[in-house]
């Protein structure tokens, strides 16, 4: 079961840092997402996979999983939520202000001032 | 169980959602802000004298004792840190009621304000690595919001630049967690020492260390800068002088904690990385210094040479190292606060960012310029003044440790320092104003003119930023004077940092 996580870990990493290398901003936003959501299955492999197992304890219960990874993991979630809308809200700013949505580009009107 | 850890998070973050609901209100704001401000201060103070006589106070939220629950330490270094942020956001409050426009004051400036308090507060108070993430998260979001503040058109160049850097250093910072997670299975910084004391650290621990020195290099500035100069160089002064006092100093505590408590066992290795990112950290910054012309990028290259300053105090690893550590980081930042505070009057007093449109400010401003003297003196570390103690604890460190190379380009980064202040006062403030060549040409640069940030204050403002100006300049000289009382608190803080067994034994003591 930890390979195909590993490998779906690594899939997503690749691909993360494949769209944060393009220049267009929502590419970016996308790939720091995908980049998250690669941390996410990370930390809940890392912490051991177990099939048909609640994250609760009662008494006599012998198989369970861990429940601290899936808080952290939900915690992560949230923040990377929040971040991830503000992120978009900022480029399509950005595009509106400055007329072009690449990270590095220069600003469409005042080319020659940015140099 | 001691209530008053949790104070000084909860003050701001009170405030900060009170604030929420007066937006208009600009006036109660302010007061609201003051009377926090002041507030946080006194906490601080009274965490600082209870840790110095009852020794670590740690709080276990709902009584969830360690490693279970989170738990909030404060240590003599936490706390004169939290002290010496308060003292520089009170500073820089102040100085924001001169120099924010209302614009931004209308659009939540305050609130952003005090939840990054939160979470600089947080991040210096909690013993919980995870948790640490999670006020990292608050006071970098809360940055995010005031970096763009305002959405000028620099500000937009540079803000999406701002935020990739620190969501990408977040993903890593959770990587690491699950990391570290799996490989000792708990989160509680002290018991995290415990356990990798008890395996032993190399091989996969190592490398986990290795990713968390990266992730808080990159918010410390520490080496991983490249995003630092231009970022820092866009959002108003006030705010800069919020990041440069406290965001680098935040990304450095983080550093001190990992590496003094959490990963100390493999010393040859780790400490050679961060000696060595150190002297690269000073000799860039130091170069990039003393290159520009323009303020805002001297400014920003003199915050990296601090940063280098205080790793290669980490390096040497021994307990005078970590004195200097401690007694130049609470310098840091009171006179990394004050550097841009005494930095956005200079450029709203001259007009421009350009030192050579500047001139002969002296006849105008004399005080402003004696205060930046001043400064420029404490931050190389010239005796009396408060840079003085932490650069000769530091360097004394490093030569009883056989580091002559790190501590000969430690003493020249401080020379560099000099030259680049020195100059910023010699051209700006001797001199003669430069007439410009024709009217033309000044203001053919419409581009420049809109972007510097700072308007010109109205007299009463200018009072104002003064007032916040010579709060802070009090202090650092102060210390410096009575640095002989202040290295009792240091000194305690540095034994905690030497020998991380206190720190474990008060957390863990039930």
């Amino acid at each position: 079961m930890e390979w195909i996580m590993a490998i779906a870990v690594g899939a997503l990493f690749m691909i993360g840092v494949y769209l944060i290398l393009s220049k267009g901003l929502l590419r970016i936003i996308l790939g720091t997402s995908l980049l998250t959501h690669g941390v996410h299955l990370l930390l809940m492999t890392m912490a051991g996979l177990k099939r048909g197992a609640a994250p609760v304890l009662s008494d006599g219960v012998e198989s369970y999983a861990d429940p601290l990874p899936q808080a952290l993991i939900l915690t992560s979630i949230v923040i990377s939520f929040g971040i991830t809308a503000l992120y978009f809200v900022l480029a399509y700013r950005a595009y509106q202000t400055r007329g072009t949505d690449e990270i590095d580009g220069y600003d469409v009107e005042d080319k020659e001032a940015n140099s | 169980m001691n209530n008053l850890l949790v104070l000084p998070v909860l003050l701001p973050m009170v405030i900060a959602v009170f604030l929420m609901f007066f937006r208009k209100n600009i006036a109660l704001q302010r007061t609201i802000g003051v009377i926090g401000g002041i507030a946080n201060i006194g906490i601080a103070i009274s965490i600082v004298l209870r840790v110095k006589n009852e020794g670590i106070l740690t709080l276990q939220f709902g009584g969830w004792a360690p490693p279970y629950g989170i738990v909030f330490v404060a240590d003599m270094f936490a706390a004169l840190l939290v002290l010496a942020a308060s003292i520089t956001s009170f500073a820089v409050l102040l100085y924001s009621f001169a120099s924010i426009d209302s614009e931004r004051e209308n659009h939540y400036y305050y609130t952003f304000f005090h939840f990054l308090l939160v979470g600089v507060y947080g991040s210096f108070m909690t013993g919980d690595i995870f948790n640490l993430f999670v006020f990292f998260e608050v006071m970098l979001i809360s940055s995010y919001a005031l970096i763009t503040l305002g959405g000028s058109k620099k500000q937009m160049r540079e803000a999406p630049k701002y935020l990739l850097i620190n969501i990408l250093s977040s993903t890593l910072f959770v990587a690491a967690v699950a990391y570290l997670y799996a490989s000792v299975g708990t989160l509680n910084m002290a018991h995290l020492s415990l356990r990798i004391a008890e395996v032993g650290q190399g091989g996969i621990l190592n490398v986990i260390a290795v990713l968390f020195l990266i992730v808080f290099s990159l918010k410390a500035g520490l080496f991983l800068f490249f995003w630092l100069p231009s970022s820092y160089a866009s959002p108003p002064f006030a705010v800069r002088a919020l990041f440069g006092g406290l965001l680098t100093k935040v990304g450095l505590y983080a550093i001190v904690r990992t590496f003094t408590l959490i990963f100390p066992g493999d010393p040859s290795f780790t400490s050679s990385w961060i000696a060595g990112m150190a002297a690269v950290t000073m000799v860039l910054g130091g170069i990039g210094a003393v290159a520009y012309r323009d303020i805002p990028r001297i400014l920003n290259y003199n915050i990296l040479i601090g940063v280098g300053f205080v790793a290669f105090g980490l390096a040497t690893g021994i307990k005078d190292g970590m004195d200097g550590v401690v007694f130049y980081m609470v310098h840091d930042i009171l006179s990394k606060g004050l550097m841009f505070i005494l930095g956005g009057m200079l450029i709203a007093a001259a007009r421009s960012d350009q030192l050579d449109r500047m001139g002969g400010l002296m006849k105008v401003r004399p005080g402003l310029g004696w205060m930046f003297f001043i400064l420029a003196l404490a931050l190389t570390g010239i005796p009396p003044l408060s840079g003085f103690v932490g650069k000769v604890l530091i360097v004394r460190g490093g030569l009883e440790e056989g580091m002559l190379t790190l501590s000969l380009l430690a003493l020249a980064s401080s020379l560099l320092t000099l030259y680049s202040l020195i100059k910023i006062f010699r051209e700006a403030f001797w001199g003669t104003q430069p007439e410009p060549d024709d009217e033309n040409e000044m203001y053919s640069d419409t581009k420049h003119a809109s972007e510097i940030s700072e308007k010109a204050y109205p007299e009463r403002k200018n009072r104002l930023a003064s007032v916040s100006a010579v709060f802070l300049m009090i202090f650092v000289i102060g210390i410096g004077l009575s640095a002989n009382g202040v290295y009792g608190f240091v000194s305690q803080a540095g034994a905690a940092l030497d020998n991380p067994q206190l720190y474990i034994e008060a957390v863990l003591k039930e």
